[in-house]
């Protein structure tokens, strides 16, 4: 018995003895409080939007209503005539003709309330593609067919924006997640491989970023958009895309990691590596690369928004994904007339959205890249 | 000396540095022979290419430096059979498949700078699955379907066999709670512990040889000691021949039963210990061990070698070391390339003092 305590506290012991680099980073991380935020609102902005996008949107992508480019309603807990209500509700909608813009719109009609409901039955769906549901997080219970709840309007087809933006923000994020680990892979393999044989397979891995470095972004980006067939189907269309961002944005990356190489590959236990057998495959990516990575996850990071913010801009220049396939750089294509700020301003929405997303991502990644230098004072 | 524990034998080994500047040669003709079993150490100063041709022996010489000259014969022994076939190293492709087996499975190296020997992300412990995973692997008995007598094929270590190899590795070589300091990061371990460490990595695959290139250097002497010890200790018990270089004369003295003097890219005396030490032929090597400082010699100045070691660019005629020789006979050191001799039984020089010119 007393062995065995004895045991078990040693135990605790041997654990404080051997701090792997990881602990000591996830240690200094947490201390920072901004950094701490940033990614608990990531963590929770990917798990909400891209997992269960479906059961948070209280309505399916292109599911249309009868209420075309109505604003967005209120939610109330006082009627007209002062009655309070636990239960929050929402005003039904009224079409109506506004004389002065000569042109439809809806306006709340106090006689009519819509309870809101947590976990009501909705449209159904099919999360990650293969569970069967139609509960959804919120939404209006009532006998009436007509009864909707459109906490931030609709667009022109009578289409949920909060849906619509919950949906987008699912391809959005992911491109800019998916394009990064691309970018990673490219960037760090070629990056390696460059630092690592140097000479004539450098100079090639160089001159070729700089190339695309010195090449104009916007007309690069439309000549390969371009080059995207028409008939594809939109998932094509939107891997292909993640595939151009990738490609274009890998040669920073790369750059940084053959300089890394380059000071790593001078030191001892390179050498040691290779009088123990070890090849040059092995020694580039078991030795020297994971020696870059602390480094190349903080740039990764802090180049995710950039990637985003591509996307963004390469779908509002309608030259990214198009319709049927939505983002936020597709609604904000919507948005983007002098019609829609003056009717439906509504639709943007996506813009704090997207400057959420790229605040937290900068904020994670400035503390990413304290924390990664566990050994530094600060 | 018996031809079939011949090891390795440096034949007119030249290694040479195509700088800017113009062409280094930092080994030029040396000459080197280590048998099985056998400790040699080689000593001289900071650049005489000490480093380089243990360097060229694993075929592992750094960039702009290439062999233009001479072999490096290998007798390797088949373990299961115990043939022995003759490799010429310098011949092979510095990164193929034969040369990697070499490197660490039949010869092991360790480092100077036990600091940075260890990649940083790695446990002590990964370092020796690594090492054992490239090189040992475990006899298997496998009956041949028409044969009666057994064959023998050989598998990769396990990593649960893997692990346990590493940790008695590192109980071998007298790091302390082996079984815990296996998952230790190199930032964890001392300057000492991080050498044993390089020595359980290199001694692991049990290589036939290990070249020890200034191993204590950068350790402090109470370390420098126990390193040395378990350096013997387990020497005698795989019965491994060691290339020892170093530049301190006492530590050789204790380790090495053969020493090879170099000066300049050049072996200039080669001896058993106790001759070398009590009875040096070449002026180089006297004035080597002249420098020692001696205790209980007070007010006495430390003698040292004249002169300064030549340009590599502009290397003297003649002997090499003719410049700062004490003993310099004008007409003949600066016109005549002295060649190996052996002066005694079993103790060579290359010095024109013992040539009849």
């Amino acid at each position: 018995m007393a062995a065995a305590t004895l045991d078990s506290s040693q135990k605790g012991k041997q654990k404080q003895v051997s701090q792997s680099y990881w602990s000591l980073v996830w240690w200094k991380f947490r201390k920072n409080r901004i950094a701490v935020i940033g990614g608990f609102i990531l963590l929770v902005m990917y798990v909400l939007i891209c997992i269960f996008a479906e059961f948070i949107a209280p309505y399916d992508l292109e599911h249309k209503t009868n209420y075309p480019e109505a604003r967005p309603q209120t939610i109330r807990f006082l009627d007209s005539e002062g009655n309070f209500s636990i239960r929050p509700f929402v005003y039904g909608l009224e079409k109506k003709i506004d004389d002065k813009l000569r042109k439809r719109v809806f306006v709340e009609n106090p006689q009519v309330k819509y309870p809101i409901h947590f976990f009501v039955k909705g449209d159904p769906y099919k999360l990650l593609g293969f569970i069967p549901g139609d509960i959804h997080l919120f939404g209006v219970q009532s006998d009436n067919p007509e009864a909707y709840i459109f906490i931030m309007g609709t667009d022109s087809n009578g289409r949920d924006f909060f849906s619509r933006i919950i949906f987008g923000g699912r391809l959005s994020m992911l491109i800019g997640l998916l394009g990064q680990f691309l970018t990673i892979i490219f960037g760090s393999i070629l990056g390696a491989i460059s630092g690592y044989y140097g000479g004539a397979v450098d100079m090639f891995v160089q001159r070729f970023t700089e190339f695309l470095s010195a090449f104009p972004d916007i007309p690069l980006f439309m000549a390969l958009a371009a080059a995207i067939p028409k008939f594809w189907s939109p998932i094509a269309v939107y891997f292909m895309l993640t595939i151009i961002l990738a490609f274009v944005r890998w040669g920073g990356l790369a750059r940084q990691v053959r300089g890394l190489i380059l000071s790593l590959r001078e030191r001892e236990y390179v050498l040691a590596a290779r009088s123990a057998g070890a090849s040059d495959s092995r020694i580039m990516f078991r030795h020297l690369l994971p020696g870059t990575m602390s480094h190349v996850i903080v740039i990764a990071t802090l180049s995710i928004p950039g990637m985003i913010l591509s996307e963004t801009a390469l779908s509002w220049l309608g030259l990214g994904l198009r319709p049927p396939l939505t983002s936020w750089g597709v609604l904000l294509q919507e948005a983007g007339t002098v019609y829609a700020i003056r009717f439906t301003p509504w639709q943007l929405w996506t813009v704090v959205f997207i400057l959420i997303t790229i605040m937290a991502y900068n904020m994670l990644g400035d503390g990413l890249r304290d924390a990664m230098d566990p050994y530094s004072a600060r | 000396m018996e031809d079939g524990n011949k090891f390795i034998e440096v034949r007119d080994l030249h290694v040479e540095f195509d700088v800017r500047a113009g062409i280094i040669k930092a080994v030029d003709g040396m000459w080197l022979e280590i048998n099985r079993g056998q400790t040699v150490g080689v000593i001289g100063e900071s650049g005489c290419g000490k480093s380089v041709t243990a360097r060229a022996i694993m075929n592992m010489v750094p960039k702009p430096g290439k062999i233009s000259g001479g072999e490096i014969l290998y007798h390797r022994k088949n373990k299961d059979t115990g043939e022995v076939t003759t490799i010429d190293i310098t011949k092979l492709d510095p990164d193929g498949e034969v040369i990697r087996q070499i490197r660490g499975g039949e010869i092991g190296m360790i480092f100077q700078e036990p600091m940075s020997s260890l990649t940083p992300v790695y446990t002590a412990g990964t370092h020796i699955y690594e090492a054992v995973s490239l090189h040992r692997l475990v006899p298997v008995k496998k009956v041949g379907d028409q044969m009666v007598e057994t064959i023998m094929t050989y598998r990769k270590v396990t990593k649960q066999e893997a692990r346990e190899i590493a940790i008695d590795m590192l109980r071998r070589v007298g790091i302390p709670k082996p079984d815990q300091r296996v998952d230790s990061y190199p930032h964890q371990l001392s300057g000492g512990q991080r050498q044993r460490v390089m020595i359980a990595i290199a001694l692991s695959c049990e290589p036939e040889m290990l070249i020890a290139d200034e191993p204590t250097t950068a350790l402090d002497v109470s370390i420098e000691a126990q390193i040395l010890d378990v350096m013997r200790e387990l020497q005698h018990s795989v019965n491994m021949a060691i290339m020892f270089i170093t530049h301190n004369l006492g530590v050789i003295a204790e380790m090495a039963e053969e020493i090879v003097v170099m000066y300049m890219g050049k072996q200039v005396e080669r001896a058993k210990v106790v001759d070398l030490f009590y009875d040096p032929k070449h002026p180089y090597t006297q004035a080597l061990l002249r420098s020692i400082p001696k205790i209980g010699k007070r007010g006495e100045r430390l003698a040292t070698i004249e002169g300064m070691v030549p340009d590599p660019f502009h290397l003297p005629t003649g002997c090499v070391f003719h410049p700062r020789c004490p003993m310099f006979m004008p007409g003949k050191c600066d016109r005549i390339v002295p060649t190996n001799k052996e002066v005694a039984s079993n103790h060579w020089a290359s010095c024109l003092l013992y040539e009849e010119v």
